[in-house]
């Protein structure tokens, strides 16, 4: 299930009908994607889902089976990697050892010819950009993680790159690290203005991050859109379990409509359109309040995450579901107290089941 | 803990201590000593009689035999590893290349000997075909048993010590550096010279370093090689070894064993220091 | 990527090129072992191996010396290694410099100066080739010494120790059942590349004046070449069909241990 965007200009980026076989296996089956000029595209999806290997074909350092590749409107597929104009940050261990900050920013303009005056100015200038024009002359194992994606960073973009290409670029570094660099980048982007290929496996940082999301299973493109519709409006059961957490709650449908927990909820395109099956819930559509009589489960745990909690409720009919509350709300519950859970007025995807 | 109780579990270490003392490091305090050493008595003939012409002209022949041996060794070896490495990690290539490579390095020096003999000696297999079919007489004067003859014979385990040595580094060569680099527009010409051989120069100039005192150090290949006359140093303390007195002096071979100590140790030195500066970059 | 058509060609001729130049020498070994009068084919040097009884002694001294040497060599260095890396960390680098130091210090220089030594070591055992065995532990010393090290490395050995430890284990169990059933292959490395090493060593012993084996094919090669070039060779096939089973054992062993 493919969402094209149709764009007035001339897309940036365009996958027409990619496929990449492997013998048997298909890493990628049919991908076509546009990405508008400026555009913050991410890639999302679990190991093995074609994400990577949709990136490497872009830079050149994979070869499609059949389908083609545009930038800027020309036909790239058969160009050479080293004549594409593209700026690659890889996930880990790709700055040049024996070379400092400042020459590795400087090395693709070096490879161009660029005279070292301006090299070394035009790198001061991408070090500045990435908050690193201290560390010019230190060397790649002298760096924090963090420190040497920016640097990366920096030098894939000091050569202005028609696109910006970026494979996993977090997830070798530590948390905290991991969620100040994802704004860095986007800030830099924005700031910059190139049209950018963001591949991860994290859903939280494709949602943080991206103009609009690509979610990808299997070697396809299961949805394209910006992170708020994807979130709550999911086209598929992958995409609805994938991005996010779900309950599946029992549910039955008729006339165009779900009964969860007694409740009438809309429903979202894609789903049963009758009979019985499983409604995908986001925690935050459930609510749980202190029984007065009217009880229909009991808590099992709560779990304080700070502004948020997390309450896990068993239901009178066996389910077992998980609630998000204020944590100010959920305060006032604790394990085995009987409450009273609610479906929100939220549109569902109903699968089959 | 006191201070008894937290020496307690080194004093497990005093079997292998004491082992190495008398076996590794009493000879080679005897060799030092014997050195300066004559008739019991502290003396620096020995060391000046280093300078005596024949055991400067041995120590020029084996530092040129070393030194020829390991830049050919360096080259060969690196080429061979490099057309190893390309084919695979688990290729069967590379790991029938690696077991012949430790085989033939390790190889004593007399099986080697043998081995060009048969080759190219006087009624060896090479030269006799050639003889026969081509008239070509290759094996001359005898080069084989002098300073040519080591030459080729030294090759044959220097290469293969340089395949096992230089291995890891070109091992160390992380896909993303090539990959980076096409990517910033490096065709294959920049990004050898640009990456890769900066990248592998310490590894190879520390190798080069290691086949050099391999080969300085080596003896079995010489001693059944050359019989008459003693070329190089190891030759030469083979002399000082079986004769009473050589060059006048009683303990020759323990200053000549010495000078091989300091020789030795001062190419190993730096060869660790070099190693130190790969390990950082190729980890 | 740099699979390009004109570099494979380049690749496969080269190689065969060293290929000529490694085992021209042992196909000529060969040739000329079996050569015998008028251009007949005799193995009457091969059968020498197992008749000759003076290369004979030398041969079967040769084997037990490499079975002696890696024998005490374990004895010796196993448990020192694991010892300091479980209770004496702070002896790493010294263990590391010690078994090192035999590279920079030539087998010529020690048998230079251990002639004192031997004369004890002969005072005690009697003059038996087999002595040896006590100078060539320190030879084989930093190969064994790397490959234990490797192996040693790659399990968690102070891990596999605490939590054998809490679990009330000695120190005895620690390492005869935790930690060297985890090392075998390192073991196993050591222990073939010493063989290679023993079988090949001559300079100490013919500067001893010990007869093992490639001392004797030296004597041998003065008299009789073609049973000498036949020993050689076969010293070479032996230590090469060692190591080809080591490099087997090793990588079937490693896939046993992956954890995926």
């Amino acid at each position: 299930m493919t969402t094209a965007v149709s764009t007035q200009t001339e897309p940036a980026v365009a996958f027409r009908d990619l496929h990449r076989h492997y013998g048997e296996v298909r890493a990628l089956d049919g991908l076509s994607l546009d990405l508008a000029p400026g555009e913050l595209v991410v890639l999302l999806g679990p190991s093995g889902c074609g994400k990577t290997t949709a990136l490497r074909i872009l830079a050149g350092l994979d070869i499609a089976t059949s389908g083609t590749v545009m930038v800027g409107g020309r036909d790239i597929t058969h160009v050479p990697a080293n004549k594409r104009d593209m700026g690659m940050v890889f996930q880990a261990y790709s700055l040049f050892p024996h070379l400092t900050v400042e020459e590795n920013v400087a090395f693709g303009l070096k490879l161009r010819g660029v005279d070292r005056a301006k090299r070394i100015k035009r790198a001061g200038e991408m070090l500045e950009l990435v908050g690193l024009s201290t560390q010019g002359n230190r060397y790649a194992h002298q760096l924090s993680g963090g420190q040497q994606q920016r640097v990366a960073l920096a030098r894939a973009l000091a050569i202005e790159p028609a696109v910006l290409l970026l494979d996993e670029p977090l997830s070798a570094l530590d948390a905290k690290v991991r969620v100040q660099l994802r704004d860095e980048i986007r800030r830099v982007q924005l700031e910059v203005g190139t049209t950018t290929l963001f591949v991860t496996h994290d859903q939280e940082e494709a949602l943080a991050v991206a103009d609009r999301v690509g979610v990808m299973f299997q070697g396809r493109l299961e949805q394209v859109a910006p992170p708020t519709e994807l979130y709550a409006r999911p086209a598929t059961p992958f995409v609805a379990e994938f991005v996010g957490l779900s309950n599946r709650m029992r549910a039955e449908v008729s006339e165009g409509t779900a009964r969860v927990l007694g409740a009438a909820v809309p429903l979202l395109e894609g789903s049963v359109t009758q009979g019985s099956g499983y409604a995908l819930v986001r925690p935050e559509s459930l609510g749980v309040t202190a029984a007065e009589g009217d009880a229909n489960g009991r808590v099992v745990s709560v779990a304080f995450l700070g502004p948020i909690s997390r309450v896990q409720c068993r239901l009178d009919d066996g389910q077992l579901v998980v609630a998000q509350l204020t944590s100010a709300g959920a305060s006032r519950l604790s394990p085995d107290d009987a409450v009273r859970v609610d479906v929100g007025a939220d549109a569902v995807l109903v699968v089959p089941g | 803990m006191s201070r008894l109780a937290r020496l307690t579990p080194s004093l497990a270490l005093l079997p292998f201590l004491l082992y190495l003392t008398v076996f590794l490091l009493v000879p080679t305090v005897t060799v030092v000593v014997g050195a300066f050493a004559e008739n019991g008595t502290f003396t620096l003939a020995n060391i000046t009689a280093l300078a005596d012409p024949v055991a400067l002209t041995a120590l020029r022949t084996s530092v040129l035999l070393s030194a020829v041996s390991a830049v050919i060794g360096a080259v060969f070896g690196a080429v061979l590893a490099y057309l190893i490495v390309s084919g695979g990690q688990a290729s069967w290539l590379r790991r029938s290349v690696i077991s012949l490579s430790g085989v033939l390095a390790q190889c004593g020096g007399v099986m080697l000997a043998f081995a060009f003999i048969a080759t190219i000696g006087y009624s060896g297999v090479l030269t006799v075909w050639l003889r026969d079919h081509l008239g070509i007489d290759i094996f001359g004067s005898g080069w084989l048993f002098a300073l040519p003859g080591l030459i080729l014979v030294y090759a044959y385990f220097q290469i293969p010590l340089m395949v096992i040595v230089f291995l890891p580094a070109l091992d160390g060569i992380k896909p993303q550096w090539r990959e980076a680099s096409v990517n910033l527009g490096a065709n294959g010409w920049q990004y050898w010279t640009q990456v890769a051989f900066p990248l592998l120069r310490p590894a190879f100039l520390g190798a080069t370093l290691l086949l050099f005192a391999n080969a300085f150090a080596a003896y079995a290949t010489a001693a059944a090689l050359v019989s008459q006359g003693n070329p190089i140093v190891p030759l030469l303390i083979r002399s000082g070894l079986s004769s009473e007195v050589l060059l006048g002096h009683q303990h020759l071979a323990y200053a000549l064993a010495f000078e091989m100590i300091v020789v030795v140790a001062a190419v190993m030195g730096m060869y660790g220091l070099l190693l130190r500066r790969t390990a950082r970059w190729l980890r | 990527m740099r699979t390009s058509p004109a570099f494979r060609v380049v690749r496969v001729v080269l190689l065969l090129l060293f290929a000529v130049f490694f085992f021209g020498p042992l196909l000529a070994m060969l040739d000329f072992s079996t050569r015998g009068t008028n251009g007949s084919r005799t193995w009457a040097a091969w059968a020498n191996l197992v008749e000759d009884p003076e290369l004979n002694r030398a041969i079967v001294a040769s084997l037990l010396l490499s079975l002696f040497t890696v024998v005490l060599m374990l004895l010796l260095l196993v448990p020192t290694m694991i010892w300091v890396r479980l209770r004496v960390p702070r002896a790493t680098r010294l263990l590391e410099f010690l078994c090192l130091l035999p590279l920079t210090i030539p087998a010529l220089v020690i048998v230079v100066g251990i002639t004192n030594v031997y004369q004890w070591v002969t005072y005690f055992l009697g003059d038996h080739v087999l002595n040896l065995t006590f100078v060539y532990v320190v030879l084989v010393l930093p190969f064994a010494y790397r490959a234990i090290e490797s192996a040693l490395s790659s399990i968690d050995a102070t891990t596999l120790a605490e939590a054998a430890r809490s679990l009330g284990a000695g120190w005895g169990t620690v390492i005869g059942r935790i930690i060297v059933p985890n090392i075998w292959s390192g073991l196993l490395s050591a222990a073939f590349i010493s063989v290679a090493l023993v079988l090949g060593e001559f300079t100490i012993a013919s500067l001893l004046n010990y007869e093992n084996m490639q001392v004797v094919i030296a004597l041998l090669g003065k008299s009789d070449a073609n049973t000498s070039v036949a020993a050689s060779l076969a010293a070479i096939a032996f230590a090469f069909v060692l190591l080809l089973l080591l490099s087997v054992v090793g990588r079937s062993r490693r896939t046993e241990g992956k954890v995926t």
